[in-house]
């Protein structure tokens, strides 16, 4: 049960911070330079955006749910289980954004579910 | 990432980068974590200590550096590489932390879980073919470059 919760947690935090770093990554740019002064100026920026420590303060709290599934659980079953996120952003696009998902995108959330139960099933 | 384009060569390292230092961080947090033992209550008494071991243990550290590395990576792969490819792209790591978690950690991976990992990769790829976009009717909405 405490597994299904924190992988719950897990799922919502990470699928949550994932958009908002992809948001400031957005308003941002692309990035030319891989100069290690370059780096850290586009790092420096990115923490000026507000999505971007919304984003990395769910992405800390994610990390920590993390921790407590490697305690109990083997990382060949957490990290596959955590592809629940998939299914989820879905679920959340479709119902609380009202976005179209089509027959495609349905299978492949379907195939990821199935692969979670899976995973689950085989722990 | 869109028909019309090739595959940048930064594209392809930035993601291999990301794809080996997220699973090594995750197979050396794994087993760092195992060194301290179980987590057993969810309470501030318990996890503050727990938190205190966690993170004064090399192991999780280094785990944590390759983690980071994985991130920046991460983050720089969006600043020009479309969400809807990098997200598919990443499921190789479903595929690469049983890999190394059976090699390195030991773990017996059971075929279930094989099962369910290549499940897991298919839908994500089947997830990353549609179109970013499938709320506006604009074609060009979809564009987008890797």
């Amino acid at each position: 049960m405490r597994t299904a919760v924190f992988i719950s947690f897990f799922v919502l935090a990470s699928t949550l911070g994932e958009i908002g770093v992809t948001h400031a990554m957005k308003i941002i740019g692309e990035v030319h330079s891989f100069l290690p002064r370059a780096i850290l100026d586009v790092i420096g920026r990115a923490f000026r955006q507000g999505w971007m420590w919304l984003g990395f303060t769910l992405m800390a709290l994610s990390f920590f749910a993390m921790l407590a599934l490697l305690s109990w659980e083997d990382v060949s079953f957490v990290i596959p289980a955590t592809a629940a996120s998939y299914a989820v952003g879905t679920l959340g696009a479709k119902f609380l954004l009202r976005e179209t998902v089509n027959r495609t995108r349905w299978l492949g959330v379907l195939l990821v579910s199935v692969g979670v139960a899976l995973v689950w099933m085989g722990r | 990432m869109t028909a019309h384009k090739t595959l940048q060569p930064k594209t392809v390292g930035m993601l291999a980068l990301m794809l080996i230092a997220g699973s090594t961080g995750d197979i050396l947090l794994s087993k760092g974590v195992k060194q301290i033992g179980e987590l057993q209550h969810w309470t501030p008494d318990v996890f503050l200590p727990f938190l205190v071991q966690v993170l004064t243990n090399g192991t999780v550290w280094l785990g944590i550096s390759f983690l980071i590395v994985c991130f920046i990576s991460y983050m720089l792969l969006l600043s020009w590489a479309d969400y809807s490819f990098v997200m598919p792209a990443s499921a190789l790591t479903y595929v690469l932390v049983p890999v190394l978690a059976r090699i390195v950690l030991n773990e017996s991976v059971t075929p279930l879980r094989w099962a369910g990992v290549s499940c897991i990769c298919l839908g994500v790829v089947l997830v990353g073919l549609t179109p970013p976009s499938t709320t506006t009717a604009h074609p060009d909405s979809a564009a987008g470059q890797s």
